[in-house]
Order: C-alpha cells, then sequence, then structure tokens
C-alpha cells in the first residue's frame, strides 16, 4: 500500500474523548499471517476511504478460542472469551466487524452467553452495506473480462448461512461470477476448519484442500475469491499444488474492493 | 371358521402389537440414558421445521431422484394406513370389506388411489434394489455398509415387496370373483369394483380360476397383507428403518440455533469465572460436588445428550453426511454415518447390560476406543456438511465434539500440533508462537 494509513487503537481513541462506531476485529491470522494482513489492510483501506470511524484493540486483543474449543478445549476457550469479553465491554463495544468467519461465528454465538453481546458482522456484509448506502462505489480494478468463483468458507455459509453478501459484492465488479458444483449449502471446506489447520491431516488419499482446488479448476476462473484467512492459505496452496499459481489468483472479497473502490 | 380366524386376528394384533410397544419402550428408556439438553422451546418453529423437513421431506429434494422414488413409498406407507382401519374392522368382526357399500364410489375412489400409490411404490422398491445392488453408488458400498447395515437395507425392500404383492393378490383375486358373480362384500351387486390396478390386473391374472382357488387367494392376500403389516411393524425396532417414526420427533427437537455455535460448558464456565473473580477465595476448599463429579465431555453413549442418542436411533443409514463429508470424501477414517451406527450400536449394547446386570454394571467397553477411534475424531473439520445434508437434522458434529472434548481434557490426548497450538493460545493469546506485543505491528508494515 502506498501512502500509511493511521490505525488506531480503541484506546487512544478514548484518550481522545471519542469512541469507534464500529470496531474491527483483526483476529491472529489478520495480525499475524504474512498472506493474512495483506486481507486486513485492504479492509482498513476500505474502512478509511469510506470514512468510518473505526478501531482496533491492537495488543488488547487476543484469540477468540476457536480453534482451542473446536480442538475440545474448552478451559483454553473460556479463558480467551472472558478475557476477550473483558475487554471488549470494558470498552462498551457495541458493534464489530471482523474478516476471519472464524472470529465472527464464535463473537457472534458463542460470546453472549458469556456476557459479550455485541452486534457482529463479516467484512463482506460491511461492504455489500456500504455498497447499497451508496457510501462505497467501484469502477477502476483489473477484473473487466475476468471470471471469479467465490468460496464459501463454512463458518460464514453453512454456520451462520451467509450466503449472498459476498456474492453481492463481487457481482458489482466488472466480471463474470461462476459458481463451482457444489457451492453455498454444499460447499465443500477448504480442509482448515476445526482446528485442521494447525496440524497435519489424518491418512486420506487425497488432502481436502486439493480436493477444492479441483473444484475450483473445474469452474476455469481466473480468481477465486474467499472471505476467510484460513481459507485464503488453504486454496492458495491447491493452486500451488497443480502448479496454476500463473492462472489463479486467490484473493479476498476485501482485496478485490479496495483495489476496484474510488477513493 | 368364522369365530375362529377373529380370534386368530385379535391375538395376532394384540401379539404384534404389544411386543412393538415393548421395544418401543426400551428405545425409550435408552434414549433417556442421555444428558440433559432443553429442545422445549420455540414451540411453533419446531412445529413448523417439522412439518417441513419430516412431513414435507424438504431437504430430500437436494437429490430429486431419490427424493421422488422415496416419495412414493412414503406417501403409499402412510395413505396404506386408511385401508388398515377396515382391515381391522373385518378381522375382528369376520365382516368383508365392510366399507364398500356405505362409501360407494368414494370407496372405490380410496382403494383406487392406494392401489396406483402401491404401484408407485412398488416400481420405486425395485430401482432403489438396483441402486443398492447393482448400481454403484459410493454411498451405498463405504466399509460401514457391509453386513448387517447393507442386509437391512434389503430386507426392507423384500418386505415392501411382499406386502404390496399381498394387497394387490387380495384385491385381484376379490375384482376376479366379482367378475363371475361370486362378490362376498355385503350388499355390493356388479361385476366389478372399479379399483384403478386390480379392475385390470385381477381378472386378467386370475380369470379362468375357479371360485374356491378365487376365496383362497384372495384370503392369502388378506391375511399375507396383515401378517405383513405386524412383521414390518415389529422389525421396525431393531432396523434403520425406525426412521419412519423417529423422523418427526427427531427434527422437532433439532437445533435451532446457527449451526456453528457449539454448546458452552456451564462446568467449565464456572470454574474459570471463578478465576476471572477477584473476591474469590483461591484457598477456599470447593464445594463437595453430589455423587461422582461430572466427566468433561463424553467417552461413552451415557455422557452423550439424549438428543444424540435420538439421533442415532432415527439414522436410516443413507449415507448423505459422508458423502458430502470432507474427510470421507479424501479416504480419511472419518464418516459421519459411521460415528452415528456406532452410538447405536454402543447404545443398544449398553441398554442390555443394564437389562441383564442393572444399571452399575460395567462391560470395560466404551463408545470411545471400542467404537470409534481417535483417528477418525481427529479427520473432522468442523464444517457442518453432514449436518446440513441429513434429511432428518441428525448431528454427527455435537458427537465428535462431544468426544474430542473427553480425550483432550480428562485424557490429555491431542495431537501434538494441537497442543502447541493450545499452549500458544494460553500464553501468547495466538493460536501461533509470536508476542501478543506485537499484534498490532502490522500497522506499520508497508
Amino acid at each position: 500500500m502506498s501512502e500509511k494509513i493511521k490505525v488506531p487503537t480503541v484506546a487512544e481513541m478514548m484518550a481522545a474523548g471519542e469512541v469507534p462506531d464500529i470496531l474491527f476485529w483483526v483476529g491472529c491470522a489478520g495480525s499475524f499471517d504474512d498472506r493474512a494482513k495483506k486481507i486486513t489492510k485492504a479492509v482498513i483501506k476500505i474502512l478509511h476511504g469510506c470514512k468510518i470511524k473505526f478501531a482496533v484493540l491492537g495488543t488488547e486483543e487476543s484469540c477468540t478460542g476457536d480453534p482451542a474449543k473446536r480442538a475440545g478445549n474448552e478451559f483454553a476457550f473460556m479463558m480467551s472469551a472472558m478475557q476477550n469479553i473483558q475487554v471488549l465491554n470494558g470498552f462498551e463495544i457495541k458493534k464489530i466487524v471482523t474478516a476471519c468467519p472464524h472470529c465472527f461465528n464464535t463473537i457472534k454465538n458463542e460470546y453472549p452467553e458469556l456476557g459479550g453481546k455485541y452486534e457482529v458482522i463479516h467484512h463482506t456484509q460491511l461492504i455489500n452495506g456500504l455498497i447499497k448506502e451508496g457510501k462505497l462505489s467501484m469502477s477502476g480494478g483489473d477484473f473487466k473480462g475476468k471470471k471469479i468463483t467465490f468460496h464459501d468458507p463454512c463458518y460464514l455459509g453453512r454456520a451462520n448461512d451467509v450466503y449472498e453478501a459476498p456474492r453481492e459484492v463481487l457481482q458489482k465488479l466488472d466480471a463474470e461470477l461462476v459458481e463451482m458444483k457444489n457451492c453455498k449449502a454444499k460447499g465443500l471446506c477448504c480442509g482448515a476448519g476445526g482446528a485442521q489447520m494447525f496440524k497435519e491431516a489424518e491418512k486420506g488419499d487425497k488432502e481436502v484442500n486439493v480436493k477444492r482446488t479441483e473444484d475450483v479448476l473445474d469452474t476455469k476462473s481466473n480468481i477465486v475469491a474467499t472471505g476467510c484467512p484460513f481459507c485464503n492459505t488453504m486454496m492458495t496452496d491447491g493452486i500451488k499444488h497443480f502448479n496454476k499459481e500463473e492462472d489463479v489468483e486467490v484473493l479476498d472479497v476485501a482485496e478485490m474492493i479496495a483495489n476496484a473502490m474510488d477513493l | 371358521m368364522g369365530m375362529i380366524a377373529s380370534i386368530i386376528f385379535i391375538v395376532l394384533t394384540v401379539v404384534g402389537t404389544a411386543w412393538f410397544g415393548r421395544n418401543v419402550m426400551r428405545i425409550r428408556k435408552n434414549i433417556l440414558l442421555g444428558k440433559d439438553l432443553n429442545r422445549s422451546d420455540k414451540k411453533g418453529e419446531r412445529w413448523k421445521t417439522m412439518i417441513l423437513v419430516a412431513l414435507g421431506q424438504k431437504k430430500m429434494f437436494q437429490r430429486p431422484i431419490p427424493a421422488l422414488l422415496h416419495f412414493a413409498i412414503y406417501a403409499a406407507f402412510v395413505i396404506t394406513q386408511i385401508e388398515l382401519i377396515e382391515i381391522f374392522v373385518d378381522g375382528v368382526s369376520g365382516s368383508h370389506r365392510v366399507f364398500a357399500s356405505s362409501l360407494g364410489g368414494f370407496y372405490t375412489f380410496l382403494i383406487s388411489f392406494i392401489e396406483i400409490l402401491s404401484v408407485l411404490a412398488l416400481v420405486a422398491t425395485f430401482v432403489f434394489l438396483a441402486r443398492r445392488n447393482l448400481l454403484k453408488i459410493p454411498r451405498f458400498h463405504m466399509s460401514e455398509m457391509t453386513g448387517w447395515p447393507k442386509l437391512d437395507g434389503n430386507i426392507i425392500l423384500y418386505l415392501e415387496i411382499v406386502l404390496v404383492l399381498c394387497i394387490l393378490t387380495m384385491n385381484g383375486a376379490d375384482e376376479a370373483l366379482m367378475n363371475i358373480g361370486h362378490s362376498h362384500a355385503v350388499g355390493l351387486t356388479g361385476d366389478t369394483y372399479g379399483f384403478a390396478v386390480s379392475s385390470i390386473v385381477g381378472p386378467s391374472v386370475f380369470g379362468g380360476m375357479d371360485v374356491g382357488s378365487l376365496e383362497i387367494l384372495e384370503r392369502i392376500g388378506w391375511w399375507g397383507h396383515i401378517i405383513m403389516v405386524f412383521t414390518f411393524l415389529n422389525y421396525l425396532p431393531i432396523s434403520k428403518h425406525f426412521h419412519v417414526l423417529l423422523a418427526f420427533p427427531n427434527v422437532y427437537y433439532s437445533n435451532l440455533k446457527n449451526k456453528g455455535q457449539f454448546s458452552n460448558m456451564n462446568s467449565v464456565k464456572k470454574e474459570v469465572e471463578m478465576m476471572f473473580d477477584p473476591n474469590a477465595d483461591p484457598y477456599a476448599a470447593p464445594a463437595e460436588p453430589a455423587g461422582e463429579p461430572e466427566r468433561f465431555g463424553a467417552k461413552d453413549v451415557v455422557d452423550l445428550t439424549w438428543k444424540s442418542l435420538m439421533d442415532a436411533y432415527t439414522c436410516t443409514e443413507c449415507g448423505r453426511c459422508s458423502s458430502m463429508c470432507p474427510a470421507s470424501q479424501t479416504g480419511k477414517k472419518l464418516s459421519p454415518r459411521k460415528i452415528i451406527m456406532d452410538t447405536r450400536d454402543r447404545l443398544e449394547e449398553v441398554g442390555k447390560n443394564i437389562r441383564k446386570h442393572g444399571k452399575e454394571h460395567a462391560d470395560g467397553k466404551a463408545l470411545l476406543g471400542d467404537y470409534i477411534t481417535e483417528e477418525e475424531l481427529w479427520a473432522c473439520t468442523s464444517c457442518n456438511a453432514c449436518v446440513q445434508a441429513c434429511p432428518v437434522n441428525i448431528d454427527p458434529l455435537s458427537i465428535i465434539i462431544d468426544l474430542r472434548r473427553y480425550l483432550v481434557m480428562e485424557e490429555s490426548k491431542v495431537p501434538s500440533e494441537l497442543a502447541t497450538m493450545l499452549t500458544n493460545i494460553e500464553n501468547n493469546g495466538a493460536p501461533w508462537q509470536f508476542s501478543p506485543m506485537d499484534r498490532l505491528k502490522w500497522a506499520d508494515e508497508d
């Protein structure tokens, strides 16, 4: 990114006597993973470009506990969750946007029972809303004449029934949106969920991400769009497996919009 | 003769119903061995879901061809129950087609409707036999579908064929008898009942036979039909075919929350809350819990919720879950259908043990280890494809997670990479080994 955007933390904002309209929950992948950091910056560009009063937690954010819970360690989950809820409630956070469907699912569905009640949206929902409100428009971008297919993240799609927001956003690009054989409720997992991201897969005859990449390649798309940093990693590895890096790009919806939006 | 027939019929009915009732009560008892779970909320939404998913078979129609075939058998099964009313009245009183004269044209319509559905069901049954045995449909040929499960699937189809053939024989012989002026139905004249299928098929197959043979044939059909009904009824509780009954309550009690929401464990929540409470006395002796302390997660079927156990009895082993599962599709050992089948098998075993040796008996076996291996559990991506695919809202994922919880929290058995990930979350607030102080570094990087 050419010019650096100042990223305010909630603490700084509060110290200046201001309250953010929305908290951007960056997540561990978005904070530490080199590929996912680019998605984070794309979201920042969109938030900043649309003049949204946002902030991040910075060093006060920590893992939502999602991988711990899916791996069966409820203690580690509960510790993470309660710590985060203390921080969020301490700042009186009302609304949260995140680019990670796992964080989205956990904070939206599992935190309320533990005392953490917030309006939580996925970044594709935020972007879709901004487009509908006329706050975000697109004319540029490198997508003219390109074929795009969207890979549904399990924790956005099946887990929370969000199928249309990312598609509505992608349809605004000057490109052709095509569906894979298994999409939406029938979408095949990328292989990373349920804490699989952090371990080798069990023995089988194929890797899950390779199978999903076959679905992608069948569509002859130039771009596979995702809305999850882990799906992004898995699909990128899958494309590499077939030596198709030259032909197929793996991009987050936010990156595509940040590329095409008018500033 | 009439008197003896009535007595035999009544004995058959009483014994057939009582035995069925006994087996259903055993299943109910087994299901109630499960842990509490409140699913009595949102009654309106539950009824609506049941009508759409169970009665309307909404999720079946994701695959239209088997859905239509299945619907034909389902409709025939449901509508044929109307005819059973007459069979019971005739069976007890010794009458013959007691409603024929009083219902008139409506009777003809009703029986014709049943006949047409029965023929469609017969066709569907043959297609299903072909799909199971001749066509190589992968979900019918996975490793858990050998032996009894394979036989079970075929037995049901054979029973259905016999049942429909009995109905058609009964009606067909009656039509042939009418044809030659020998109806023994009360108060009917004319030379045909006018039933849609048997008025044509009956005389053409049975025409030319003498009255005595036709009457015997008609009785064989009639008795065969009712004997098949009770055979079928008593086959249900030992078969995957129990889904015809449990599908309805199972869908009614299904999870209505977002599929991504996993249950929060209250016992863990309380302990962690204590740790976070600045006023808690760290040296206070914990309150002595009554009885044995509760296990974290599930090792055996009795640690699962009653809904998971109802799931196990509802499963008809269609394999839609496993055909959509990313692990099953890529040759891993995990198959969500097997998880459910194992749960049922183990629950049957536990139930038998309790009936034989009493509630405290331990056979040294458990669902985890003796039926389901760790390798299967760790292959799950928690993607919910199995839950989504199930036509009767069975939730294999919640069983997998309950078993994982036991493995991790009670036995500390976790793949080493995941152990590292968990340590990182506890120490660094991230699944990777990065310093929490570096969390905002990305903002300064180019």
